[in-house]
């Protein structure tokens, strides 16, 4: 039967299409540096309402899926968007919005020239196509893209710093790559096929010893990429050697997509799998959400330490994979796009720090609160956001996940949660009070757009967290899609 | 064939692993490039290997009859091979430029980003 598709069913590959002719534009315009800001600014617009109406979309009816040249299902390259998927897109996109406005008062021209905007554009068409794809083999050419794109960002302005951490930063990531790559090639060997909606039914027949292994391959892989514990050093090595605003991106989206990922390939693809994993997986998202804070509380660069909590972040969100088909998996889900906004704002926030008082170590800082109350009270919120205190956005990831343990009477993650809340809270008010209540000092003013910028993405974490009825309809829909992929399948049409 | 191709898929990947474990910067690239061939490597293996036609379609059938050559692996193993060079140029010109600018080569010298010997944090508020 001849099928085209409709032609708002076009929808699911506009966000990453608009970013990539967006960064070739921006290329070909490389000398206009007036126009690059404003031109960025306008492709995310475009990309968030994309992402917007997808999101609005797939809420209502279900996932939607499209098969590149109009090929039978498993066959062509598939893209398909559920909630998960097309929720963690809108709010990436928003990220990248308010950072390339906070951008716009603190870049030099020659980042600008060097091609800083191209480049995020491109990291936005990598770090879409990966929420937005449906097949595997695709997912890892999106995260080539974002590589290639973070590469760039971090070595950008190319003083020894920044080299010094994209070294150990690009040769980390290629080499979680290459597992990916390895993971993936054994797994098409295995089951005939890379499309996910076909593996979801061919793994649940296939040899589970095989399967296990490969799927053992996936969680290192994306654990590298997510920031998992035994393998995340590169994270505190490299994420606060480039400018604020692109630690802000790269620390919101990237380790995000490794957590999607594994969310992806554990919990849908590959259940059975799953499984034999789960006990690795516990011990190591406990270790991750442990470890992260205790480490930030430890940490006096300021951004390193921010680093640390998005690792113990990374380590909350791993929690529900830790046991089969958990119900808490929904906490996991909505515990991405959280912290997607969560640690973009403290990254800016930081970043709003050191431009007030021109240094990155807390232990220079001081005396902030009489010069700006403005950034003490944003830091602030962003401390007790981070630590999940109600009624901030960060709460009901922390609410969600703690139902769901309960509700199993799981109580070494409930412990984990709580524990991880508190070493937070610690870490965060020890950097607060010691950025902003020893001493006096006269601070320099910091611009307007940051401010107004890194303001837009608070008062949102504050806006979603007092009216989160949406946030948490969505999660539950995404999480049970992602536990019975019925609606997914349906959604991409195979052919028999 | 398989056995013997397996085989060498296992033994470029010790390379690699011996390789990127070094602290010389430049052993680690290699072990990067080397790593990378074993798992294109991989994937042609794990495509099963026949010893059979193109696969294509003769002028004026709808399908290939007989066996044929399974083609996606190679469609694979080529987008790999080039996103691969494309990043091993980069992360070559990357070391070169952190050789440049931070005089070291050895992991254990590249130490800006993670200082030694800081001092403990403050204990008092």
């Amino acid at each position: 039967m001849e099928h085209t598709t409709p032609l708002a069913d076009w929808l699911v590959i506009l966000p990453v299409l608009l970013c990539i002719a967006g960064g070739a534009i921006l290329l070909m315009l490389r000398r206009v540096a007036r126009l690059q800001m404003w031109l960025c600014v306008a492709t995310l617009l475009l990309v968030l309402l994309c992402d917007g109406v997808l999101f609005q979309r797939v809420l209502d009816t279900g996932p939607l899926a499209m098969t590149m040249g109009n090929w039978p299902a498993p066959f062509g390259i598939t893209f398909a968007a559920d909630v998960m998927g097309a929720g963690f897109a809108l709010v990436a996109a928003f990220a990248a919005l308010s950072v390339v406005i906070y951008m716009q008062g603190d870049t030099p021209d020659t980042a600008i020239r060097d091609g800083v905007y191209p480049l995020i554009l491109l990291l936005m068409a990598g770090v879409s196509g990966a929420f937005l794809t449906g097949d595997l083999f695709n997912l890892y050419v999106w995260f080539e893209v974002m590589l290639i794109a973070s590469f760039g960002l971090m070595a950008l302005a190319g003083n020894p710093l920044q080299l010094d951490g994209a070294v150990k930063y690009g040769i980390l990531n290629v080499l979680a790559t290459a597992l990916f790559l390895a993971a993936l090639g054994l797994l098409y060997g295995l089951l005939g096929t890379l499309n996910m909606a076909d593996i979801i039914g061919k793994s649940a027949t296939a040899d589970v010893a095989p399967l296990t292994a490969i799927a053992a391959l996936f969680v290192l892989a994306f654990g590298a990429k997510a920031a998992m514990f035994p393998v995340n050093s590169w994270l505190p090595a490299s994420y606060h050697a480039p400018p604020a605003a692109i630690s802000a991106l790269i620390g919101g989206l990237l380790t995000k997509v490794g957590v999607y990922a594994l969310l992806r390939t554990l919990a849908m693809l590959m259940p059975a799998a799953h499984d034999l994993l789960a006990p690795v997986i516990l011990i190591a998202a406990i270790a991750t959400a442990i470890l992260g804070p205790f480490s930030a509380i430890a940490e006096t660069n300021l951004r390193r330490a921010i680093g640390f909590l998005l690792i113990g972040g990374v380590g909350i969100a791993l929690l529900p994979l830790g046991k089969d088909q958990s119900f808490a998996i929904l906490g996991a889900v909505s515990y991405v796009p959280n912290a997607i906004l969560t640690i973009t704002a403290l990254y800016l926030v930081a970043g709003l720090v050191e431009r007030a008082t021109g240094e990155f170590d807390t232990r220079r800082m001081r005396g902030l609160y009489a010069s700006n109350s403005l950034i003490s009270a944003l830091f602030l919120v962003m401390v007790l956001a981070v630590s999940g205190v109600p009624p901030l956005l960060g709460f009901w990831p922390k609410l969600l996940l703690l139902q769901g343990f309960i509700g199993e009477s799981d109580w070494v993650s409930v412990f984990t949660v709580l524990f991880n809340a508190l070493l937070t809270l610690i870490a965060g008010s020890r950097l607060w009070s010691h950025i902003f209540w020893r001493g006096t000092a006269e601070r320099g003013a910091v611009p307007a757009r940051p401010i107004a910028a890194t303001v837009l993405l608070v008062g949102t974490i504050i806006g979603l967290g007092l009216s989160p009825n949406l946030f948490i309809k969505a999660a539950q829909i995404a999480g049970a899609d992602l536990l019975h992929p019925a609606r997914y399948i349906a959604a991409v049409r195979l052919s028999p | 064939m398989e056995t013997a191709l397996a085989g060498l898929v296992g033994l470029f990947l010790t390379v690699a692993i011996y390789l990127i474990l070094s602290r010389a910067l430049i052993r680690v690239l290699l072990g990067v490039l080397v790593l990378g061939n074993a798992v294109n490597l991989l994937i042609f293996v794990a495509g099963r290997l026949t010893a059979a036609t193109p696969p294509i379609v003769p002028s004026g059938a709808e399908v290939i009859t007989g066996p044929f050559a399974n083609p996606l692996p190679q469609a694979l193993i080529l987008t790999a091979i080039v996103i691969g060079f494309a990043m091993f140029a980069f992360l070559i010109v990357l070391a070169l430029r952190a050789y440049e600018s931070t005089d070291a080569d050895d992991t254990d010298h590249m130490r800006l980003s993670e200082p030694e010997g800081e001092p403990r944090p403050p204990l008092e508020y």
